[in-house]
């Protein structure tokens, strides 16, 4: 039994069936990439994981828990974190308040009116929120406008404001979506560097093949809307059903 | 001190000292000279900087940091002022029972109000507060008269008989503070100088510094950083698993809430209201206020208050007879074509200086009043250091403008 059970989820949209049924099974404490060309319904199987979609059929389960029909506040605090296609961070805060809004969120819940209390007597959480900068090696640049960061800090900083809640699973959408081939290294060392340091899960929605070869521990291909196969990356890689989803009716 | 950081402290300390020495401060020109026009240091309009203050900070709680732009704030005034005006009528003429009942009044409202209005955000939620506050304004003028008296508003009047009043036979009563009569004033004279010390005035002075602690508070609290974090960037705040509409809410009732609070005050000052207070245009002078002084600071609401309605009181006054003694000196026909430049300016034309103004700080300096003071700041410090950089020419993280400095 996996961490998050996808069993049989299909979505219609009028005439376009974008997904057929789809299982899947992300397992703990690896990395799970769900891969396919353009056009293989990698958004609307993730818009059904985090909420934003209720599928036609099939269930969506995390943690025992089903997932369809939450909010996204909701869905964050089953345990998932989520990182997008370009970093999404509060601009207007310092870094150090970008990391210490994830420590408040996990301690007290979805709302707290702690209106009259100060943040930085909040000792154990500065501690967490500093501890996990100093992971990221960003620690000097705690008192920067978010905003004011380069694009592979911003990244960081996204992935230090998941990781300081201890996801259950992070989920990451196209994380190399629209880089250059520079970036998108950085990016999977980075990736790669958390997956070392810390036992996590991580379902990666990928459109690069590449992305994933050397970070996933299983990947799954989806085409038209039906996952081809699941397997480890050396498998896929020779795969012949890939080879035709990617290079044959995709073009 | 007080849980605040020591330069929160000091700005508090700084405030708490000019508003107590307003009287002298704000009466610069000695009585009877020329420039003694624009002395402000007289009881009405100094009641009425710190009311508007204690309002604007209020509308700040909600507008400079979760950056929703309520367009119907007035109408939060307004419901504190009947309120306020009931319970003196009914109950005490003490002012205290009268500014909490106006506060209270106020809060519910802005919980109805605020509930419906925040399904929607931008200029929608404006549409919608804007709404709201036209309505309440046409209910009081006209379908609740009995509650608020139309078009004439209320007044206490010798018919009221207060129950924890002995009022004699046909008096009218007076609002007062524990037997303190809100009108008192203690006028000292030093020299050519008149100042005048009025008991009103440092109530109401007294409620604005509570207000601004208050806000302080809010602006360094967990509390303050998600309402910053509602306006950086709502998707994030909701997959960081943090629900921003009771957030926006709170922060809505809680301005709602200083909004009734000024209007509590304007009624204990000169015990009447009407209609007019909850116009349209009432709530976009609290929006003018606070962008005028800095939204989203801590102190620009209260300077924006303060120009505003010193404008309003001060530049209206000015007639072309005190534009003539003042140009005196030019040859007559020069000394006719610069009152006649100057004269849309002044009297009833008051609102043309203050959308000049008004163009001109949004404009050139977009942070308000107090980005204009960090400017003369920093040039001040830029030139007492000496040349060569910060040392680190790559980093230079921008002040975002409206984050309190």
């Amino acid at each position: 039994m996996g961490i998050l059970e996808v069993k049989g989820v299909g979505k219609r949209f009028g005439g376009l069936q974008a997904l057929g049924d789809v299982n899947l099974s992300v397992q703990e404490n690896t990395v799970h990439a769900i891969i396919g060309p353009n056009g293989a319904g990698k958004s609307t199987l993730l818009n059904c994981l985090i909420g934003k979609l209720i599928p036609d059929t099939g269930s969506v389960m995390f943690d025992g828990q089903s997932v369809l029909g939450r909010k996204p506040h909701e869905i964050n605090q089953m345990g998932i974190s989520r990182v997008f296609q370009t970093p999404e961070i509060f601009g207007d805060l310092t870094v150090f308040e970008n990391v210490m809004i994830p420590c408040f969120a996990k301690r007290d819940g979805a709302f707290r009116l702690h209106a009259f209390e100060s943040v930085p007597k909040e000792k154990d959480l500065v501690q967490q929120a500093e501890e996990m900068l100093t992971e990221m090696n960003m620690i000097d640049k705690r008192h920067m406008h978010a905003a004011a960061l380069s694009r592979g800090d911003k990244r960081r900083l996204e992935m230090a404001m998941c990781l300081v809640q201890q996801p259950k699973l992070l989920l990451l959408d196209e994380p190399t979506a629209g880089m250059a081939r520079a970036d998108t290294n950085n990016t999977i060392d980075l990736l790669k560097e958390i997956k070392e340091k810390r036992d996590i899960t991580m379902a990666i929605i990928e459109h690069d093949m590449h992305v994933v070869f050397s970070l996933a521990e299983r990947i799954t291909v989806l085409a038209q809307g039906t996952p081809l196969v699941e397997d480890t990356p050396d498998n896929i890689k020779g795969h012949p059903k890939v080879q035709e989803a990617y290079l044959g009716q995709a073009h | 001190m007080l849980g605040l950081n020591s330069k929160d402290t000091s700005l508090l300390l700084v405030v708490a000292a000019l508003t107590m020495l307003a009287p002298f401060i704000l009466n610069p020109f000695p009585e009877g000279s020329e420039l003694a026009q624009f002395n402000a240091g007289y009881p009405d309009l100094m009641q009425r900087f710190v009311i508007f203050g204690i309002f604007a900070i209020g509308f700040n709680i909600l507008f400079g940091l979760t950056g929703y732009l309520s367009f119907g704030h007035a109408a939060f005034l307004g419901v504190g002022s009947y309120g306020a005006i009931w319970m003196m009528k009914l109950v005490t003429l003490n002012v205290i029972p009268a500014i909490i009942m106006a506060v209270i009044f106020a809060g519910l409202f802005a919980v109805v109000v605020g509930y419906i209005s925040l399904r929607r955000s931008g200029i929608y939620f404006s549409i919608l507060t804007l709404a709201f506050a036209q309505m309440s304004y046409a209910l009081a003028y006209s379908v609740l008269t009995p509650i608020t008296g139309g078009e004439t508003g209320l007044q206490l009047k010798s018919t009221d008989n207060p129950i924890f009043n002995n009022l004699a036979e046909g008096e009218i009563g007076r609002a007062s503070l524990f037997g303190m009569d809100m009108r008192t004033s203690f006028e000292l004279e030093a020299g050519a100088w008149l100042f005048t010390f009025n008991v009103g005035y440092y109530i109401a002075a007294v409620f604005m510094l509570l207000a601004f602690y208050m806000s302080i508070r809010i602006f360094r609290s967990p509390f303050g950083m998600m309402l910053r974090a509602v306006k950086s960037n709502q998707n994030r705040l909701s997959y960081t698993g943090l629900n921003a509409k009771p957030y926006t809410l709170a922060a809505f009732v809680i301005s709602g809430m200083y909004a009734g609070l000024a209007g509590g005050l304007l009624v204990a000052m000169d015990t009447q209201v009407g209609p007019e207070r909850m116009f349209w245009t009432a709530s976009g002078e609290v929006v003018l206020m606070t962008i005028l002084g800095g939204a989203g600071t801590l102190i620009g609401p209260v300077l924006g208050a303060g120009m505003i309605k010193y404008m309003e009181n001060i530049i209206s006054k000015i007639n072309d007879n005190i534009l003539h003694q003042w140009f005196a000196w030019m040859p007559d026909g020069l000394e006719d074509f610069t009152v006649f430049l100057i004269h849309p300016f002044i009297g009833k034309g008051w609102h043309l200086t203050l959308g000049i103004v008004f163009m001109l700080v949004v404009i050139f300096l977009p942070g308000g009043l107090v980005e204009g003071g960090q400017r003369i700041g920093r040039m001040l410090k830029g030139r007492k250091k000496t040349s060569g950089g910060d040392g680190d020419p790559e980093h230079h993280p921008k002040p975002a403008p409206h984050v309190a400095e």
